[in-house]
């Protein structure tokens, strides 16, 4: 199979659903004539011009506003926010409107909104442009939350959150728009709230999603060579959560290391294992363990940034101390 | 001279309004509506003034104090009674209750609970119609407070670039909940806000319907024939406090009674009877008409059933 990167992956589910449906259009800060801050939106204006991709003022709350309004008469926006960082600007656009005008107009609308974003660290550029907010938008009920690691599920969840009939919050990670993979050339789409088992394993699951899919499966490959069996999974799409899944890895291994890279108080992770608390406690056989991001702002230093996230290393040191 | 369909279609929506708002205040010093609920009375001329200068399939958002824009926008009183209540029956199924009265299907895109919550809503409404090429518009309201919103700045602007057919509509009554308009804004013309986005802007006596109607109507043609949004304010004046519990402390009571002399209704039915347009009798009439419904309405709201337990988890998701 061909393989692409995530960046063109992503760009090609946008041209693709741009020519399916006339509904849809990409609005945001700089995604026109420049191509996006991460060039995902690259060629887009000129093959669809000013009307299809549009170029927004710097107003992350009215950028998420005129979305919510498009969609609730009868058009499917894709609206970028250039980094999660910025959302809190339109939080309340996306918690209290995009999110609970279906509900509280008693069902009888949608709002098939995409917000794409991109978080995370590994740039340096500090605490302003390297977070990672998903646990913000997990405790939303109303939303959907997508996070693709890898560039086949990216285009595949992409197409699946613009044809969504609800509002989908994309969240895109800046050290993956480089990373290539297989990605088929034919249409396929990637259902939206199916984890996937990325690495089979017996010894112990590795659960976790985004870019610390790859620290994972590095991380699986040298616990491999000690002759530790790690199962990884990706979530893919944190709300709905894949419960499921989650629950079938736990009474393979029943030993869970789950990591993340957002802080680790209040954040992701924590959701994860009280999940599996709930509904697997009988099959676990040691304690759960997360390997997260520290409870700081992102410091601009690489090595303090470095330390402020996990790595592989620290993923196989949790693995072997639920296996002691 | 005027249309006297046009004259028994304004007076009776605004009659519904003030009796609809009375009704719910009764309701709620009697315990019956439970919660909160900001009440239109006075402010009738602006959201019937306004939305009769719109099409059925124009679109309209709303705001906190939403009841009046709801009726306006060819609203069933049962089922925004029903609402209000809780009910199963409701507009929205007893999900949004007043803060979120909202009927898409008529072109109401809902009431917000959020200050200037529904200001970037309109504008995208405006850009679905401009990408659609219809000649729809949209009328977007918000109180005084609301212009100190950042959201206002950023929607308007966009509006203004891109030419929306938007008609952004300051219902000014001069409060902020309790912080006066003086304590609030820096600029008390408030029309001048738009001059920052090139937006032509007007300021109408909000309590005089024909002049709403007029000066919505102008901008209403100008939207739809593409030349782009506008931005009126509407001085009015809300005769009950912001909420109920509100003892209404930082106004007067001569206040007050200088702007219930200025009462949109008595003032258009005397007008119109002036004009040999409605006799005495048929205002009467349509006031027992009305009172009739609005009794109907609250009977209805209050005889529905509650919505079922297992519909806490439905609507969720489409």
């Amino acid at each position: 199979m061909r393989e692409i990167t995530y960046r063109q992956a992503l760009n090609e589910a946008l041209d693709e659903e741009l020519t399916r449906d006339r509904a849809v259009f990409v609005a945001g800060e700089d995604v026109a004539i420049y191509g996006g801050a991460y060039g995902v939106t690259a060629d887009l204006w000129k093959k669809y011009g000013d009307d299809r991709v549009k170029d927004t003022p710097i107003s992350e709350s009215a950028i998420v506003g005129l979305g919510i309004g498009a969609a609730l008469t009868g058009l499917r926006p894709v609206v970028e926010i250039m980094y999660i960082d910025f959302i809190p600007l339109a939080l309340e656009q996306i918690n209290n409107q995009a999110a609970k005008i279906r509900y509280m107009f008693g069902g009888k609308c949608k709002v098939p909104l995409t917000i794409r974003t991109e978080g995370g660290a590994g740039r340096t550029l500090g605490a302003h442009h390297s977070q990672s907010l998903e646990a913000w938008l997990i405790h939303i009920p109303g939303l959907k939350v997508v996070m693709p690691a890898t560039p086949a599920d990216a285009k595949g969840l992409l197409k699946s959150s613009i044809r969504d009939d609800n509002p989908v919050v994309f969240i895109e990670h800046k050290m993956l728009y480089n990373t290539k993979g297989p990605v088929p050339e034919e249409e396929y789409l990637v259902p939206i709230g199916r984890a996937e088992v990325k690495k089979p394993g017996r010894d112990v699951s590795i659960i976790t999603y985004s870019r610390m899919l790859l620290f994972s499966l590095e991380a699986a490959v040298s616990l491999e060579k000690e002759g530790i069996s790690a199962e990884v999974v990706d979530l893919r799409t944190l709300l709905p959560m894949d419960v499921e899944s989650i629950v079938k890895t736990v009474k393979k291994t029943h030993r869970v290391v789950i990591v993340e890279e957002d802080c680790k108080t209040g954040g992701t992770g924590a959701e994860i294992g009280m999940t599996i608390m709930e509904n697997a406690f009988d099959e676990l056989d040691a304690p759960i363990k997360r390997v997260a991001g520290a409870d700081v702002p992102m410091p601009k230093s690489p090595v303090l940034e470095r330390l402020a996230i996990p790595d592989p290393e620290r993923i196989c040191q949790a693995v072997k101390e639920v296996l002691r | 001279m005027m249309d006297k369909t046009l004259a028994v279609q304004l007076l009776k929506q605004m009659m519904e309004i003030r009796q609809f708002e009375d009704k719910i205040m009764e309701l709620l010093a009697k315990n019956v509506a439970e919660g909160g609920s900001h009440l239109y009375a006075g402010m009738e001329a602006v959201a019937v003034g306004a939305i009769s200068a719109l099409r059925t399939d124009d679109y309209i958002t709303s705001t906190h104090r939403g009841h009046g824009h709801a009726i306006a926008k060819d609203g069933d009183l049962k089922a925004l009674m029903a609402e209000i209540l809780g009910r199963k029956t409701g507009v929205c199924k007893g999900k949004g209750g007043s803060l979120h009265l909202a009927d898409v299907s008529k072109g109401n895109l809902g009431a917000n609970g959020v200050v200037g919550g529904s200001i970037g809503l309109a504008t995208g409404a405006g850009l679905s119609i401009k990408m659609k090429k219809t000649d729809q518009v949209v009328l977007c309201f918000f109180g005084d407070g609301a212009t100190n919103q950042g959201i206002f700045y950023e929607s308007l602007n966009i509006a203004s670039l891109w030419q929306l057919p938007v008609i952004y509509i300051c219902e000014n009554n001069f409060y902020g909940m309790s912080v006066s308009v003086k304590r609030a804004s820096a600029v008390q013309d408030l029309s001048k806000k738009a001059l920052a986005f090139d937006m032509p802007a007007e300021t109408v006596d909000g309590m005089d319907v024909l002049a709403v109607r007029e000066s919505v109507s102008r901008r209403v043609n100008q939207a739809r024939s593409g030349q782009g949004p506008s931005f009126i304010v509407a001085n009015t004046y809300r005769y009950y406090g912001h909420s109920r519990s509100d003892p209404r402390v930082y106004r007067t009571r001569e206040e007050e009674k200088f702007w219930r002399e200025r009462d949109p209704i008595p003032n258009f039915s005397r007008k119109m009877i002036e004009q040999g347009i409605l006799s005495q009798e048929e205002v009467t009439q349509l006031e027992e008409q009305v009172k009739q419904a609005i009794e109907e309405a609250t009977e209805y709201a209050i005889d529905s059933p509650w919505p079922e337990p297992e519909e806490l988890y439905t609507d969720l998701y489409a």
